[in-house]
C-alpha cells in the first residue's frame, strides 16, 4: 500500500465550483459572485491563478473586442466573421452572444488597470486590425487573477482534477469533481450544486515541431492538457467539432505569433523567391472548396492550405518581411513588444541567431495541431445558448450548460464559437458564471450527494501510478525501462506519434483517411488500456500521469470526429485524402459525439447549423 | 530557453516553485536551491524569472535550435509599474525596451460585491451592463426569414 494512497480525504462543499482558473474560470468567478453574493464559490487550480494558463506571460492583444461604442463592428459583423473564418460551421446564437458582451468585459479590464494602447489621432483603442486592439499586457493574467481572487470565497491552487462527479441519485447530473493536492497528496472530493469547467485547451496531443530539450516550446501552453475535454467526456457530456483542430502559421521554431506583424505593421509573406504565393492556388482550391475560396478576409486555414502548397513545391523557406517594415523606433518597438509580452522565447531566436528583424526576415511555418475552443477553431462541449437568441434544438434551460445537467463550460471547453481569445474566453466564463448561480438558486434544496463507494474508487485509481512505481521498479535494476508500465512523458509520445501519423500531423503533411483512422483508433485503444500502467515517482508524475490522461481522452474524441466527417471541411488545418473535397451538400452539419459512461460506447450524431444572422 | 539557476544566487526561497505554471521549477533537498526539473516542460513564460528575488534564474535557448551566447534578461518592478528588458545578440549586439504593465496600484480592483446588484436574474445582462458596453442597451438578433 503506498504511502500516499492511505492519506486522508478532504471534503469541500459549495454551491459553484469552478475549475481552472485561467481566463474563463477568473470571469465565471467574478460574474457568479456579483449575482451569488451568498453562495459559496470554489475556484480550483492545477497550477497558481496568479500565473496560470494560456495567459501566464502575458499577451500583447485583445483579439476580441467590437468598439460598439465607436460603431466600429455589431455583433451581426462578427458572426458573419467567425462563421466565414471556419467555413460555414459556428454555432452564431453563442458567437453573437460573445460578441454582443465583450465589450463591457474589455472596459472593465481597463478599469482594474491593463493599459490599452490609444490611437493618438482617433482617440479610440489603437487597432490591431478589424477585431484586435493592442495593449501592453506583460500584467493581464495577474491583473485578471486579482479580481477572481477577490471574488471566490476559497482558490485551492496546485490541485489537479482527475475526474467529476455524478450525482448518486441521478446520472446526469454533476455533484462535483475529485482531484489530488499537488503539494501535499491529499485527495479532494468537492461538491458543488453546479460546477464550471474552464480547464483550457490542449497541446502534445500531437507531436510538437520542436524536438528534445525544445519540446516545450508549442505555440498554445504544455499545461493546456485537454482536461476541459478527458473531464466532460467521461461525465457524458456531449461533444462538437472535436475533428476541428487548430493549425497555426507561426515563426519558425520560436512560435512567435504573426497578427501583428501581417495586421499593425503590414508585413508581406512571400516564398524563398520573393513571390506571393497565398492567390496562387485559387483555381486549384475553388475545384475542390467552392466558392469558400472567394471569402473575405480569406479564411484561416485556406490561407494555410495556400501556404502548404507553396512548401510542397519546394518553394520553401516562407518569409516574413519583418525588415520591410520596421522604419520607426515605434514600429521596432511595437514588434518587439508583441513577443517580450506574449512569446519570449521568439526573441531568444532572433538574439541566438543573430536575426535583427531590422534587417532580415524570418522564417514561417505551420504548428503541430491543438485542439482549442477559443481561437480560429472551436472544438468543445456542446452547450445550450441564451433564452433570447437559440433556436430550440441549441437551448436547454441554462446558458452554456452542457448536456449534462448542472455542468457548464466556457473558453476552451466550450465548442462551435471560435475566436473568443482572451476576452471573449472571460466574457463566456461570466456568462456560464450567471447561468450557473441561477441553476443553483433553482436548486436550492441541498448539495447533490456523491456515491461513496465510487468515490473510493476514484481515490485508489488516482493513486495507482504512485503505488505502481513503488512495487514494481524493484523488478528491474534502475532507469526508465520496465517490461511493466510506462511514466507519463513516455505516454505522451507514444500519443504523439500516433496522433501525427494516423489523425493528420504535420509529418504527414495534415493528411490521414479512413484506413489510417481506424487503425489509430486500434492503436488508441492500446494507449488506453495501457493508462492503467503508468507509473509515477512523484506527486508531479501524477499530476502528468493524469495531464496524460486527459489528452488520450481528448484524442480519442478527434480520432472518431475525423473519422465521422466524410469531407475536408478545413483545408490546411487537415485533410481527408479519401474525401478531399468540401461538401456542403451533406457535411453543412456539425459533427457531434457521446461516451455513455454507463456503457463505455460512443455513439456519432450531427446537428443542424442553423444562421441566425444574415 | 529552458530556465537553469545560478548556484551562488539562490537562497532556496520557493518563490519561484510557488509560481511555476508548469510545476517544474523544484527544491533539491540536500543543497536547498531550486532547479528546473523538466526543461522539455518548460514554455519560457518568463514567470519564475519575474518573480525571483535574488535575479538567480536565467534563460538558456533550446538546445536544438538556440546557437549558444545570447541572453534576454528581465526586470519587472511592480510598485513602478513597468518591465525592462535587455536582449543580448551571439553577436554581441544588444538592444533595450521597457514597457509598462499595470495603470493602477496593485491590490486595488474592486470585488464585484462591492457594487449594488443591479438588474435581474432573468434578463441577458451580465454586472455592470448596459453601463460598461457604453451602447444604450445589449444588442439583440433581428431575425431572418
Ligand atoms: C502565445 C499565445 C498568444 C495568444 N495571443 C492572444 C492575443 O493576442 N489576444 C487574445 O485575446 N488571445 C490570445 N491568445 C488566446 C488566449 O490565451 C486563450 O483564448 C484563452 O486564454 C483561453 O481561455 P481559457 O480560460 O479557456 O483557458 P486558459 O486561460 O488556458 O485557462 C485554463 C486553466 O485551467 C487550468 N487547468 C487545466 N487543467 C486543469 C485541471 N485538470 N485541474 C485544475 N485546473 C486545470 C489551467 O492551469 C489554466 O489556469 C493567445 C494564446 C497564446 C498561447
Ligand atoms: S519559464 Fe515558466 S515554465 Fe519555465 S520554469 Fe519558469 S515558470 Fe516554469
Ligand atoms: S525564487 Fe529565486 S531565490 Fe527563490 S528559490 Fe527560486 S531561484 Fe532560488
Amino acid at each position: 500500500m503506498s504511502v500516499r494512497s492511505s492519506k486522508a480525504v478532504r471534503r469541500v462543499d459549495s454551491d459553484i465550483l469552478i475549475i481552472g482558473g485561467g481566463m474563463a474560470g477568473c470571469g465565471a468567478a467574478y460574474e457568479s459572485r456579483y449575482w451569488g453574493r451568498k453562495l459559496k464559490i470554489v475556484l480550483v487550480e492545477k497550477a497558481n491563478v496568479e500565473r496560470s494558463g494560456a495567459v501566464a506571460m502575458g499577451l500583447s492583444a485583445i483579439n476580441c473586442y467590437m468598439g460598439m461604442r465607436w460603431k466600429e463592428n455589431t455583433p451581426d459583423d462578427f458572426v458573419r466573421y467567425a462563421r466565414t473564418d471556419l467555413m460555414g460551421l459556428v454555432r452564431e446564437d453563442l458567437v453573437f452572444d460573445i460578441a454582443r458582451h465583450v465589450d463591457s468585459t474589455v472596459h472593465l479590464f481597463e478599469e482594474w488597470g491593463l493599459p490599452i494602447i490609444y490611437d493618438k489621432e482617433t482617440g479610440r483603442y489603437k487597432r490591431e486590425g478589424r477585431w484586435q486592439i493592442l495593449i501592453h499586457g506583460e500584467s493581464y493574467k495577474p491583473i485578471v487573477a486579482e479580481a477572481a481572487r477577490k471574488s471566490a470565497t476559497e482558490v485551492y491552487n496546485r490541485i489537479m482534477v482527475t475526474h467529476l462527479l455524478r450525482d448518486k441519485n441521478d446520472p446526469n447530473r454533476v455533484a462535483g469533481a475529485a482531484g489530488f493536492s499537488v503539494r501535499d497528496g491529499a485527495f479532494y472530493v468537492f461538491r458543488a450544486k453546479a460546477v464550471i469547467v474552464s480547464a483550457g485547451g490542449a497541446t502534445h496531443v500531437y507531436r510538437p515541431r520542436s524536438v528534445g530539450e525544445g519540446a516545450g516550446r508549442t505555440w498554445y501552453s504544455p499545461w493546456s492538457t485537454g482536461s476541459a475535454y478527458g473531464l466532460l467526456i467521461q461525465a457524458g457530456a456531449e461533444m462538437t467539432q472535436m475533428e476541428n483542430r487548430l493549425v497555426v502559421t507561426r515563426f519558425k521554431d520560436g512560435y512567435g505569433p504573426v497578427g501583428a506583424w501581417f495586421l499593425a505593421l503590414k508585413a508581406v509573406a512571400t516564398n524563398a523567391y520573393g513571390e506571393d504565393y497565398e492567390r496562387r492556388y485559387t483555381e486549384e482550391q475553388r475545384k475542390l472548396y467552392g466558392d469558400y475560396v472567394d471569402s473575405k478576409p480569406f479564411p484561416t486555414c485556406l490561407r494555410n492550405d495556400s501556404m502548404l502548397r507553396e512548401v510542397r513545391a519546394g518553394n520553401s523557406p516562407i518569409y516574413i518581411h519583418t525588415e520591410k517594415v520596421l522604419d520607426t523606433r515605434e514600429k521596432e518597438e511595437l514588434g518587439w513588444e508583441d513577443f517580450l509580452d506574449m512569446t519570449m522565447s521568439q526573441s531568444i531566436v532572433w538574439a541566438a541567431q543573430n536575426i535583427d528583424p531590422k534587417v532580415t526576415p524570418s522564417e514561417l511555418q505551420t504548428s503541430e495541431p491543438y485542439i482549442m475552443g477559443s481561437h480560429a477553431t472551436c472544438s468543445g462541449a456542446w452547450a445550450s445558448g441564451p433564452s433570447d437568441l437559440s433556436p430550440k434544438d441549441y437551448f436547454w434551460g441554462y446558458n452554456r450548460m452542457t448536456t449534462v445537467r448542472g455542468l457548464f463550460g466556457a473558453g476552451d471547453t466550450i465548442g462551435g464559437s471560435a475566436h473568443k481569445f482572451s476576452s471573449g474566453s472571460f466574457a463566456e466564463g461570466r456568462l456560464a458564471g450567471k447561468a450557473a448561480v441561477s441553476f443553483a438558486l433553482d436548486h436550492g434544496d441541498g448539495t447533490p450527494e456523491v456515491d461513496d463507494a465510487e468515490v473510493e474508487a476514484l481515490r485508489k485509481a488516482v493513486f495507482t501510478p504512485l503505488q505502481t512505481y513503488e512495487v514494481e521498479r524493484n523488478l528491474i535494476v534502475r532507469g526508465t525501462v520496465s517490461p511493466t508500465y510506462i511514466f507519463p512523458g513516455q505516454g505522451v509520445t507514444r500519443l504523439e506519434k500516433l496522433m501525427d501519423e494516423y489523425c493528420g500531423g504535420w509529418g504527414q503533411f495534415y493528411t490521414t483517411n479512413e484506413v489510417l483512422l481506424k487503425r489509430g483508433l486500434e492503436l488508441l485503444g492500446m494507449l488506453k488500456e495501457d493508462l492503467a500502467r503508468v507509473a509515477a515517482q512523484d506527486l508531479h508524475q501524477l499530476q502528468r500521469a493524469w495531464e496524460l490522461s486527459h489528452r488520450v481522452w481528448t484524442a480519442e474524441a478527434v480520432l472518431r470526429h475525423t473519422l465521422h466527417r466524410r469531407e475536408t471541411r478545413w483545408p490546411g488545418y487537415y485533410y481527408r485524402a479519401d474525401c478531399p473535397k468540401l461538401d456542403d451538400k451533406e457535411w453543412h452539419v456539425f459533427v457531434n459525439s457521446r461516451y455513455d459512461p454507463a456503457t463505455g460506447s460512443w455513439t456519432m450524431s450531427t446537428r443542424p447549423v442553423h444562421r441566425l444572422v444574415p | 530557453m529552458p530556465t537553469f539557476v545560478y548556484m551562488s544566487a539562490c537562497d532556496g526561497c520557493g518563490l519561484c516553485v510557488d509560481i511555476c505554471p508548469s510545476d517544474i521549477m523544484h527544491l533539491d533537498r540536500d543543497i536547498r536551491r531550486a532547479y528546473n526539473i523538466e526543461p522539455d516542460y518548460c514554455w519560457e513564460c518568463y514567470s519564475c524569472v519575474k518573480a525571483c528575488p535574488q535575479h538567480a534564474i536565467d534563460m538558456r535557448g533550446y538546445a536544438d535550435f538556440s546557437p549558444l551566447g545570447h541572453g534576454l534578461t528581465v526586470l519587472r518592478e511592480e510598485d513602478k509599474g513597468r518591465v525592462s528588458w535587455k536582449v543580448t545578440y551571439r553577436n554581441g549586439q544588444t538592444k533595450e525596451f521597457t514597457f509598462p504593465i499595470r495603470s493602477t496600484r496593485p491590490n486595488s480592483i474592486r470585488p464585484p460585491d462591492t457594487f449594488p446588484q443591479e438588474g435581474d436574474m432573468g434578463d441577458q445582462l451580465l454586472a455592470h451592463e448596459p453601463g460598461y458596453l457604453k451602447v444604450e442597451k445589449l444588442p439583440g438578433l433581428q431575425k431572418v426569414e
